[in-house]
């Protein structure tokens, strides 16, 4: 790790030496982003660098936290901010982001129909990449025991009663189901799978239903299957646990993809596939959602500096950066060259998976489940009860937040 | 001394009190019975986002605040008298819980206030006695231990006080955690699969062991120095008397020890009582939470900008409540200790 910082330094070192000669556009001014810090923002963030000698970038894992506070700021702290579906929401609501239908119109020539994020027909964000959980597999496990890689829940569960018969991995299944948010994920991804609505017309939460409960009974259904630790299994956790040969398969995130073929981490270079998310029911649509990231620019700055902003933002989002760092992420750019590693999010996009339907509603039914599905899994309470609790907590929240 | 003296002197004090601690107690009870909302309409909005190979748009309603002149939400703060409290309290699922046909004590622990005061109470008097008496005992074998290995001895028991809470905490976590060193060892001790981190109980030994083993050096180092103070000719004239290691320690020892005990037990009761460290280091969030865990999640944004102000302030109320219940046996005998005799 410390060995990949500093050789990341030395290129950015590197490059900023070297005249700017590939920018389209330079400045000296004084622009900051803040997003998160995952290596697709350094790679964008690397490339803002090579353009703007002042440029300073904030890459910052609470970004979430402090992103409302920095853009309500006047000035704001930032130009640019890095978000996702769900984290451009409190942005949106708070009015702290510009539309970029003009700079889109004037700057944006590169940019592809598909990268532009549009709410009410305005653009509030252009995205860079997708990133969404999909099925990874163990190729040489499956092909041992004479599986078929699995494309429904039903399969999977099947495919790792075989594994667990034959023993050939310690644990047949991971998942990302640390209580909180990854849990909440696991069963944001299975409801709408199965065809389940969060919300009726009125706004009300309509979890505790039939998609509900077989989502639950999915979940517990995997159980048996994983690290009995699962409580405390986050992405990175299940990475690991594929990288050192513990689990066959598991629904994990797609940026996490290149760490299974890096040589200096992983025992199974080469050897886990990428595949569309399972489905929940035969004939229903990869149980998995999209998700985006992307760049906005603040309203609380004045014209020419988010004008400089953007066209700064788009010499990071441009095709000679996803040449130098095609397999950081999926991207949206033009100039990506699809890998083996990337099947995974293509497969589910096809298949019609659909983007995490982030809205201020969702934040709170996704808090919500977080807080209690592991009464359930552990045992303390039954399905029912479980999603009634996560019914009166929205209730709850939503009432006092004023949206019921 | 004067008594315009004695205010110069207090006034800067009193003047940073009232500023750091009185003013946010009032604000926080205040909150506490009133919630903010933000006013929202519902709109049908056209949203496009990613897709293969080209973008996909929905049609979907959403909820948009509402904006005033200057392009900020308005928003509306409301006095909702005792709601909060009795959101956070859940009066009726307790009445429920012990009604005929209610699940009982399990019941109750399924809402989460009960679920963090069973989980802060068992955690602050559990480590209690075990703190006391772990810290007399290391203060006492020091106390007769040769006078050259004191200063090391000294040194290597007071390590784990000075270690950041979290960062134990952590470390402790690693060290149990999947296929941690010391799982693997208890297994290959045992011969059976082990894992700490798969049920509550686990969990919590490990958290009440950290809390002793993190606090423990804290009482040996006051109850040391109270050594220190012995008046030696009672302890001879007691050994003259007769009396058993035992017995001295007993009758002429923890007498004159005892303000010290009191005064350990109100700062680890004080202490404990907030316990937080331990929930976030072994991230027992699944089975295990506090009450000052469930102020601080309260208060953290969720993804969407979203926090319960109001019952962040009503839990941290109940907190603070809860501690002066807890200290009040204490602070009566500290007060009648201090009372001048007449």
């Amino acid at each position: 790790m410390f060995l990949r910082s500093l050789a990341l330094a030395a290129t950015l070192a590197l490059s900023t030496a070297l005249p700017a000669a590939a920018c389209e556009f330079t400045t000296d001014l004084p622009i900051k982003s803040l997003s998160a810090g995952f290596e697709a923002w350094k790679a964008v963030t690397g490339a803002m660098k090579e353009c703007d000698p002042n440029f300073e970038a904030s890459l910052d894992q609470e970004f979430a936290q402090k992103q409302p506070e920095a853009f309500a700021a006047d000035p704001a702290l930032y130009q640019i901010g890095g978000v996702a579906n769900e984290t451009l929401i409190p942005l949106l609501n708070a009015g702290t982001i510009r539309p970029l239908d003009d700079l889109v119109a004037k700057y944006g020539q590169n940019l592809k129909e598909n990268q532009l994020i549009r709410v009410d027909g305005q653009i509030v964000a252009v995205a860079m990449m997708v990133n969404a959980q999909h099925l990874m597999y163990r190729t040489d496990v499956l092909e041992s025991l004479g599986i078929a890689p699995p494309t429904t829940w039903d399969e999977v569960l099947a495919a790792a009663e075989k594994i667990k018969a034959a023993g050939a991995v310690p644990y047949p299944l991971g998942a990302t189901t640390k209580t909180g948010w990854n849990l909440a994920m696991e069963f944001v991804n299975l409801f709408l799978g199965e065809g389940g609505a969060f919300f009726d017309d009125s706004g009300a939460a309509t979890v505790n239903s039939p998609a509900g409960l077989a989502t639950l009974e999915t979940m517990q259904a995997m159980t048996p299957y994983m690290d009995p630790e699962f409580l405390v299994s986050d992405s990175t956790y299940v990475q690991q646990q594929f990288q050192q040969g513990k689990i066959a398969m598991a629904n994990l995130w797609a940026s996490r993809a290149g760490a299974m073929d890096d040589p200096a981490e992983s025992q199974v270079v080469g050897k886990v596939a990428m595949a569309a998310a399972p489905k929940a029911t035969p004939d229903g649509k990869p149980a998995t959602t999209i998700w985006w990231d992307g760049i906005v620019i603040a309203r609380n700055i004045p014209d020419e500096e988010a004008e400089a902003a953007f066209r700064l933002a788009m010499e990071g989002l441009s095709t000679r950066m996803v040449e130098a760092n095609n397999d950081a992420a999926v991207w949206l750019i033009e100039g990506y060259q699809p890998t083996r590693l990337s099947e995974g999010v293509i497969a589910s996009l096809q298949g019609g998976a659909p983007a995490y339907p982030a809205s201020t509603r969702l934040a709170l039914m996704h808090t919500a489940l977080g807080n209690h599905l592991s009464d359930y899994l552990t045992g303390a309470a039954s399905a029912e009860a479980v999603l009634q609790a996560v019914t009166d907590e929205y209730t709850t929240k939503a009432t006092e937040a004023g949206l019921l | 001394m004067k008594r315009s003296t004695f205010f110069a002197f207090v006034a800067p004090s009193l003047a940073m009190m009232l500023i750091f601690i009185a003013i946010p107690l009032v604000t926080v009870f205040w909150q506490s019975f009133n919630t903010t909302s933000t006013i929202y309409e519902t709109v049908e909005v056209e949203n496009c986002s990613p897709g293969f190979p080209d973008p996909v748009c929905t049609v979907e309603t959403r909820d948009r605040p509402v904006l005033d002149a200057n392009g900020d939400p308005v928003t509306e703060t409301r006095f909702v008298g005792g709601a909060v409290y009795r959101e956070l309290l859940a009066p009726d699922r307790v009445a429920a819980a012990f009604s005929a046909g209610g699940g009982g004590i399990r019941e109750l622990l399924t809402i989460d206030f009960y679920k963090a005061l069973r989980f802060t109470l068992t955690f602050t008097f559990v480590t209690l006695p075990l703190i006391l008496v772990l810290g007399l005992a290391i203060a006492i074998c020091v106390n007769n231990a040769v006078r050259s290995v004191r200063g090391p001895i000294i040194f290597v028991s007071l390590l784990p006080f000075i270690i950041t809470p979290v960062i134990g905490a952590l470390s402790i976590r690693w060290l149990f955690i999947g296929d941690g060193i010391m799982t693997a060892w208890l297994e290959a001790l045992t011969g059976r699969e082990i894992a700490m981190f798969a049920q509550g109980w686990t969990i919590e030994v490990l958290m009440l062991f950290y809390r002793v083993w993190h606090v423990a050096p804290f009482a040996f180092l006051i109850f040391y120095a109270g050594l220190q103070t012995m008046n030696q000719d009672t302890l001879e004239s007691a050994i003259v008397d007769g009396a058993s290691r035992w017995q001295r320690l007993r009758y002429v020892v923890i007498p004159h020890l005892m303000p010290l005990i009191v005064f350990v037990s109100l700062i680890h009761l004080m202490d404990s009582y907030r316990v937080f460290e331990e929930v976030i280091g072994f991230s027992s969030q699944a089975f295990r939470i506090s009450l000052q865990w469930l102020t601080y999640d309260f208060l953290i944004p969720d993804q969407g900008g979203n926090r319960a102000i109001s019952r962040a302030s009503a839990s941290s109320m109940l907190t603070m409540i809860g501690i002066v219940i807890l200290l009040i046996p204490l602070l009566r005998r500290t007060w009648r200790d201090t009372r001048p005799r007449s």
